[in-house]
């Protein structure tokens, strides 16, 4: 018989995070092909670049700071991050905007910070930021979903689009969003009737819907295998539909938008369950959760509808991951058997 | 009282001194280290900041514009806000004792912060009146405890993590920095 010499817990922790990371992979699987389905080719160009530059600058800074590379690739992080940016870019951008975004995102966001478990920003959408601010003509223009108008670029003419220097004009449309934002002079239904992209969609626009419905199932899948807790994506998905709701002015030229065009178009189903549910930079108690979703929440809906910015999940999520260490030090968990928890600026040194 | 809502709104959030207008960086690089020093730092900025707009308002409009001596207006608000540092110092010295010590030389360092002579100078150019310019200073000063308040918190953070070790202490705190100001610019088109 043989004896175990291991020390406490005893409880073998059945998820590593290379398992979480193929789980939220799988769980991107519904959202990418939704995304296929209504935007073409285009993204499993993105999908590429954006992975094989998460390797290569994965691989290239654990060299430099003298790490083991294959240990540290295995655990999927840096394709997971790849994966997050590349669905969150435009189809067919120049080459050059995936593999900026990813290089920035990867070393900056997270190898200068340490790495897996250390960085406070969540890389994918300090890629993205870096990219809308630095870019934002290539980074606005997003092309027509499948259904609506002129069709989509083909294998050939994506390749051009891609690599060489063709123009997505000729294919691109505003999205729901853009539209409804700079809507100021016809009432929400006649809207709705005479922009193409609304009009062949129900509730938030042909393709965003479906897209965002297809994240939700990811999610709710991630959320049934226990990766992360409801707590975050409740919190922010409750405080969007609030805001919405009580701002909502049923449908005047001047109104912003329903709820449910906040809940599923832009970024929101992607934002609430695969980027604010990063257990790194966000907050880490269950309860600063719930205070880091209803942030992200409040902040994406006064950004869409004041801001300057048409969509705002990466804003929203770079601002929490800032306010993040503050909310931990104030939700510190009651020590089970001591009184009230005592805050880290209370503690002696 | 709208008007003072966007004051508020537009300094603390959308051109603030530290992330926006990258003004008063030295205290935000220096006193960052500790949530508890950057609480009191935060404390005694806005105190001052608030005072010392008031204040340069009032030596403006009372003692420089009526006898045309304009072109003094900068020395004579240096020494308006050295003054108030002084008086805040004073005033810590006899009321929070431990937050004198733990502030040291940053206390009497206020009077070499930029943001708190931008702020009187904007005061004048933006020809601000009594209430404007005590809110702006206000709003300034909120700006600036929230950021150092957040960076702090995301300092201590920083300190634990495995930083490569030429970019350990002041070189990760200002990449830190400046993706905190990629982020404030997402309240662009706010005001």
């Amino acid at each position: 018989m043989a004896l175990m010499h291991a020390s406490s817990p005893h409880t073998a922790q059945p998820q590593t995070s290379a398992n979480i990371m193929q789980l939220v992979l799988a769980a991107m699987v519904p959202g990418i092909v939704a995304l296929v389905a209504y935007f073409g080719v285009g993204v499993l160009f993105n999908l590429a670049l954006c992975g094989l530059t998460a390797l290569a600058s994965e691989a290239l800074m654990l060299k430099l700071r003298g790490r083991p590379i294959g240990f540290y690739l295995r655990d999927y992080s840096a394709l997971v991050t790849a994966a997050l940016l590349a669905v969150a870019l435009p189809p067919y951008c120049p080459w050059w905007i995936p593999v900026v975004g990813t290089a920035t995102a990867i070393i900056l966001a997270k190898q200068l910070y340490g790495g897996l478990g250390f960085n406070p920003f969540n890389p994918a959408m300090v890629g993205y930021v870096v990219l809308l601010i630095s870019f934002p003509v290539e980074m606005t223009l997003w092309v027509a979903p499948a259904t609506v108008e002129h069709g989509l670029p083909d294998i050939e003419e994506a390749f051009s689009l891609v690599f060489g220097n063709y123009q997505v004009d000729g294919f691109t449309m505003a999205t729901p969003l853009e539209i409804v934002r700079h809507n100021n002079s016809i009432i929400m239904s006649q809207l709705y009737n005479e922009e193409p992209v609304l009009a062949k969609g129900s509730i938030a626009g042909a393709g965003w819907e479906m897209v965002n419905l297809a994240f939700l199932v990811g999610g709710l899948y991630l959320l049934y295998r226990k990766v992360f807790t409801w707590h975050a994506p409740v919190g922010m998905l409750a405080a969007l539909f609030l805001l919405s709701t009580v701002f909502y002015d049923s449908g005047s030229s001047l109104s912003e938008g329903s709820p449910l065009l906040h809940l599923f178009s832009g970024a929101t189903m992607l934002g609430a369950f695969f980027i604010i549910t990063d257990p790194v930079s966000s907050a880490t108690s269950t309860r600063g959760r719930l205070y880091f979703g209803i942030g992200v929440g409040i902040l994406v809906f006064v950004i869409r509808v004041w801001g300057s910015y048409p969509d705002a999940v990466a804003f929203a999520v770079l601002l929490m991951n800032f306010a993040a260490p503050l909310i931990d030090n104030y939700t510190l968990p009651r020590t089970y058997g001591h009184a009230a928890p005592r805050r880290a600026t209370e503690k002696e040194d | 009282m709208t008007e003072f809502a966007v004051i508020l709104l537009s300094t603390v959030l959308v051109n603030n001194y530290v992330l926006v207008q990258f003004l008063g960086l030295c205290p935000f690089m220096g006193v960052s280290n500790k949530l508890e020093t950057a609480v009191g730092m935060g404390g005694a900025t806005t105190f001052v900041l608030t005072l010392a707009a008031i204040c340069s308002y009032l030596v403006n409009k009372y003692l420089l514009a009526p006898y045309g001596l304009e072109y003094l207006r900068t020395i004579a608000f240096i020494l308006v806000i050295a003054v108030v540092v002084q008086f805040a110092r004073m005033f810590i010295e006899k009321t929070s004792p431990l937050l004198y010590r733990v502030l040291g030389v940053f206390l009497p360092l206020i009077t070499t912060n930029c943001a708190v002579l931008g702020v009187a100078l904007q005061n004048t150019l933006k020809a601000n009146n009594f209430l404007q310019s005590t809110f702006y200073g206000f709003g300034a000063a909120l700006g600036f405890s929230l950021v150092l308040i957040l960076f702090a918190a995301m300092r201590e953070r920083l300190a634990v993590a495995d930083v490569p070790t030429p970019f350990k202490g002041a070189a990760i705190g200002m990449i830190t920095a400046g993706l905190m100001s990629l982020a404030f610019m997402g309240f662009t088109g706010l005001v």
